[in-house]
């Protein structure tokens, strides 16, 4: 475990995106976070999975500080995490957050769902921001939803607006909080296709998930949580077919076996 | 059988009424806004003064804070709010009182309003970058509104009878001048009808332009 981290600190000169340094958090008596290191590299997709309540959803909310810490370091793009304030609205703008509830703007049509930060935060005109909001929701597949309110579409439907409302920012990284369990059987796969092919163009992605196929086909990196804690890392092949910790084993045991 | 009425300007003291429950209702939304705002922005301090403000303003009657502007910042500080004469600094005063009392009522009635919208939907207008008044503007308060326009509409209501306790510093509105009408008139049954009736020609529109308001801004979740 120490070797790997003197490894990653050493790419962390070279430029990674996403630098979590010794971090750690509580709520209340709960430990949720503990000596978090994690470096994700240009371009990378990393899977997190774990136990319900290992603290999966903290490390992704605390990525872009919707959740804050009580020690070490974050860096995004190599600059620390910037407290409450102008810096942090823009360095979030910076980082898409695609959530399980999807958490589309209910009193605002899937155009204005996705024009909506572009306007106000990146300040572009409604006419440039309606073009690129068309572009990328026919990118992910619901353009012709752009005049309807979340609540008139289907949850992958919802979903797939969520993600073109993050990438309208031109965010660096991804992070994505258990996307598809929320979504009826049939509408998962089009989700992951969305993200599927993000991955490809070359986004830098935090994926918690327990999908694994799409761990295995797009990920360069599965990060096994448990207890708060980092157990395990390892490429997609080597965790799912030859986990090495005890706790990896017990859980894939576990979800394959259902 | 009304020919007693003759010599009272029953209307000009209704429009006095409704000078300060329209005053004193823009003033109260606004400053109530604000007030709910603070007590659910993330800065301790101003959550620590938003909710001092709320329990101590509530508890305070409304005769005490209205007799305070006139006897405390008026005749005490001499704060006339920029106002000549008596019966204008007065009515001014009375505006700030029901300013003052009334926000306190309103910023629960916002603030219930933002706790039944989803924590989400900050959540996701604070990912994409909004800063704390944007997500307040742009994201919850809309949504928090149909939720509200229930509690405020009892608070307007309210408001509108509370504007009689302005009479105390001596604001010529409807109940000053129904107290002079019952202590130099004998139809006291028919005074206090016309009053009352008066009072609920005022509030009914509130309530119904409110339910009104409401179903038009409603959200489909
Ligand atoms: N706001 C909070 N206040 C107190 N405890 C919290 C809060 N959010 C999460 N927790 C607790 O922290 C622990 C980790 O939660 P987290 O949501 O990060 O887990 P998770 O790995 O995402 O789990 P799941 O797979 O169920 O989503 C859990 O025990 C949870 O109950
Ligand atoms: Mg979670």
């Amino acid at each position: 475990m120490t070797e790997v981290s003197v490894a990653k600190q050493d790419v962390a000169a070279t430029g990674d995106l996403v630098v979590l340094r010794n971090v750690n958090k509580h709520f209340g008596a709960l430990h949720v976070l503990q000596d978090i290191d994690l470096s994700i590299a240009r371009g990378e997709v990393v899977v997190v999975i774990g136990p319900s309540g290992s603290g999966k959803s903290t490390l992704c909310r605390t990525i872009n500080r919707l959740e804050t810490i009580d020690s070490g370091t974050i860096l995004i793009d190599g600059r620390p995490l910037p407290q409450e304030g102008k810096e942090l609205a823009r360095l979030r703008a910076d980082v898409g957050m695609v959530f399980q509830s999807f958490n589309l703007f209910a009193h605002k049509t899937v155009l204005e769902n996705v024009t909506l930060g572009q306007i106000k935060v990146r300040r572009k005109d409604k006419k440039e921001a309606e073009e690129k909001a068309r572009a990328l929701l026919d990118r992910v597949g619901v353009a012709a939803q752009a005049d309807k309110y979340p609540a008139q579409l289907s949850g992958g439907q919802q979903q797939r607006v969520a993600i073109a409302r993050a990438l309208a920012m031109d965010p660096k990284v991804m992070l994505f909080d258990e996307p598809t369990s929320a979504l009826d059987p049939e509408m998962i796969n089009e989700v992951l296709e969305v993200m599927q092919q993000l991955a490809r163009d070359g986004m830098t992605m935090v994926v918690v998930t327990h999908e694994m196929g799409f761990a295995r086909s797009a990920a360069n990196r599965v990060v096994f949580m448990a207890d708060g804690r980092i157990v395990e890392e390892a490429t997609p092949d080597q965790f799912f077919s030859n986990p090495r910790s005890d706790r990896a084993k017990d859980f894939l045991s576990k979800i394959l076996h259902h | 059988m009304f020919d007693f009425l003759e010599g009272y300007d029953l209307l000009g003291a209704f429009w006095v009424t409704i000078k300060l429950t329209l005053l004193s209702a823009v003033g109260s939304l606004i400053w109530g806004t604000v007030l709910a705002a603070l007590r659910v922005g993330p800065v301790p301090l101003m959550r620590g003064f938003g909710t001092a403000y709320v329990n101590i303003v509530r508890n305070i009657p409304l005769t005490v804070i209205i007799l305070f502007t006139s006897l405390g910042l008026n005749q005490t500080l001499g704060i006339s709010l920029g106002a000549h004469g008596f019966s204008h600094i007065n009515f001014r005063l009375a505006v700030l009182g029901l300013i003052v009392y009334t926000s306190a009522f309103v910023c629960e009635a916002v603030r219930s309003g933002i706790n039944t919208v989803p924590v989400g939907q900050a959540e996701a207008a604070r990912a994409i970058g909004l800063n704390f008044t944007q997500v307040l503007r742009l994201v919850v308060l809309p949504q928090a509104f149909r939720s509200v326009v229930g509690p405020l509409t009892n608070v307007l209501i309210a408001l509108t009878k509370n504007t009689t306790v302005a009479a105390a510093i001596g604001v010529a509105e409807a109940a000053a001048l129904m107290k002079d009408m019952v202590e130099n008139e004998a139809q006291l049954l028919l005074i206090s009808a016309i009053f009352a009736f008066g009072f609920v020609v005022l509030t009914l529109p509130t309530g119904l332009i409110l339910g009104w308001v409401g179903k038009k801004v409603a959200v489909k979740r």
